[in-house]
């Protein structure tokens, strides 16, 4: 991987002041700055190739919809899918999830089935899948163990077996804890028991290779602006025949094939689940991503994050009164921590007046925080442009708010 | 440093040593507030004497140090006054808050420390809590809880 303080000079936000003091970004967890490349890359299809696609005879449209399928090309080869027909472009993982789960709710699964979710899901990959309890389909947990976030998945098969799970939905990469879940051997386990599986990849996607192939996974979400990409473009894939067999969540324009007055039949997936005028740029953009991040290495990216990550809970550990949540070894570039005595909000206001930008909140993770007894953390999350000295001021400047608020 | 002006000395030992906390034997009146954006939580426990004036009131929850200093602040602020004498406060610390008003300093007690969060609009919603739960405690009778 080129150096990161090299990385840094590519992303034109970054190099502004915060409060007197360099920005120091870390809320990479929460959404991505961008690069140059994906900036120009969207500039340049506005300026020369943009048109509506998928409908105009002429020159320039022609030339908007070969960018927008070879974006879904990309996005394919990116993931390791079998086909381009695989990738459905959504406005991120929310709405990927959101497609599925309403979908799904009306082809895949019955009244009685189960699906099965763990406690540390996001909002976005619990809140959707609660929506079908209208629809008679129970929601079933994991339990999370621990602070570390350890999950026993043996208890898949019992709990599969007792109600009648038909799908494992969880994510990759716990937002909070930075837990590592292993996907492939949880996917292999799912499918030995007949389960459907979804991979929540917002954390993962763009931050370590991935692949749908070795992972063996049915379907998985990810949002392009958590991987450098602009907000409002991401994606879903799902095995083609599981696709096929899907019931479109939105409707109107563009994915039907014939409309009368009283009905309509659709087309193939991927078109089948993109009503409307889709978010062309945005996939112009989420290409120049994929592209930008190969280019650095996503296994170097991930090597790095983790590795500041390690170097950040090692370093604020020895602060008295701190709790620091998430693995021991192995983890994602994410470090979530409480201070005794100084509330979150508090400790990230005092640390945006040293430049350093970090999320405080319950970060769409309620019931998992909930479980541990906290309202709120403080998260500091990494990627490729950060840097050690980052990571030593934040260090310095949580030592310097614990000791403003002892008195 | 600038956020000396939003922690000033009160702020700090209202949050450090919050006055009025925990719950209220017998009271007649409660309600609660949360800060979605921050997952802040605050139950005003109020009692109020025949003529209708707050005779007691404390509070309970889990908050930042601006919320938590505000509602100690307003246990103190409040005890004594009627139901509109309240409420009327309560409009003028939102006054004060949102900069449609200037930071007075014939404020009751400590209250006047609350200008600071003036100047950090992300940080009225943490000052405003407990006024949101006290206005709604003295809307009526506690509805039973969620």
């Amino acid at each position: 991987m080129r150096p990161p303080e090299e990385l840094r000079s590519d992303f034109p936000a970054l190099s502004q002041a915060a409060h007197g003091h360099p920005l120091a970004y870390l809320d990479n967890a929460a959404t991505t700055q961008k690069p140059k490349a994906v900036l120009d890359a969207v500039r340049t299809f506005y300026e020369k190739d943009y048109a509506n696609v998928h409908r105009g005879l002429y020159d320039l449209s022609v030339r908007a919809t070969e960018a927008f399928e070879s974006s879904r090309r990309r996005v394919a080869d990116f993931l390791e899918a079998s086909s381009p027909e695989e990738i459905v472009f959504t406005r991120g993982t929310t709405e990927a999830i959101n497609l599925l789960a309403f979908s799904a709710g009306r082809s895949l699964l019955r009244h009685g089935d189960g699906v099965l979710l763990t406690e540390m899901e996001h909002h976005s990959n619990l809140v959707p899948w609660q929506m079908l309890g209208a629809s008679g389909i129970r929601l079933h947990f994991l339990p999370v163990e621990d602070e570390e976030g350890t999950i026993d998945w043996n208890q898949i098969e019992e709990l599969a077996k007792k109600h009648r799970i038909r799908l494992l939905a969880f994510t990759h990469v716990s937002n909070s804890l930075g837990k590592v879940n292993p996907a492939a051997e949880i996917c292999a386990r799912a499918r030995s028991l007949g389960l459907l599986t979804l991979v929540d990849a917002a954390q993962s996607a763009g931050h370590q290779h991935l692949s749908v192939r070795e992972m063996g996974c049915d379907f998985l979400a990810f949002s392009g602006h958590k991987m450098c990409a602009p907000t409002g473009i991401g994606a879903l894939y799902g095995r083609r025949e599981l696709l096929d067999a899907l019931c479109p969540y939105q409707t109107g324009g563009e994915m039907v094939t014939e409309v009368r007055l009283d009905r309509s039949s659709w087309k193939a997936p991927p078109h089948r689940f993109e009503a409307g005028t889709p978010n062309i740029g945005g996939a112009i953009g989420l290409r120049a991503a994929i592209d930008y991040l190969q280019t650095v290495g996503l296994d170097a990216v991930e090597k790095h994050a983790s590795a500041l990550a390690a170097y950040a809970a090692a370093g604020l550990a020895s602060i008295p009164g701190i709790r620091i949540l998430g693995p021991c070894d192995h983890r994602a570039g994410i470090v979530s921590f409480v201070l005794e005595k100084v509330h979150a909000h508090d400790l990230v206001a005092f640390l945006d007046q040293e430049g350093l930008a970090l999320r405080a909140g319950d970060h769409c993770n309620q019931p998992l925080l909930r479980k541990f007894g906290l309202a709120a953390t403080a998260r500091a999350s990494f990627y490729l442009y950060n840097v050690r000295e980052e990571v030593d001021r934040l260090i310095e400047a949580v030592e310097k708010t614990r000791r403003y608020f002892a008195g | 440093m600038e956020l000396d002006e939003l922690y000033r000395e009160a702020i700090l030992d209202h949050a450090r040593h919050p006055r009025n906390f925990g719950e209220l034997e017998g009271s007649d009146r409660s309600a609660s507030a949360t800060n979605v954006g921050c997952g802040d939580a605050i139950r005003l426990f109020l009692r109020l004497s025949p003529a209708g004036r707050i005779e007691a009131i404390r509070f309970s929850g889990s908050g930042c140090a601006i919320s938590t200093a505000s509602a100690s602040l307003l246990t103190l602020a409040v005890q004594g006054q009627s139901s509109e004498e309240a409420q009327a406060l309560s409009a003028r610390i939102q006054r004060l808050l949102t900069g449609t008003s200037a930071p007075q300093d014939d404020l009751p007690g400590d209250l006047a420390a609350l200008a600071g969060v003036r100047r950090f609009p992300q940080r009225v919603g943490c000052a405003m809590l407990s006024w949101h739960a006290l206005e709604e405690a003295l809307r009526g009778p506690e509805k039973s809880p969620a």
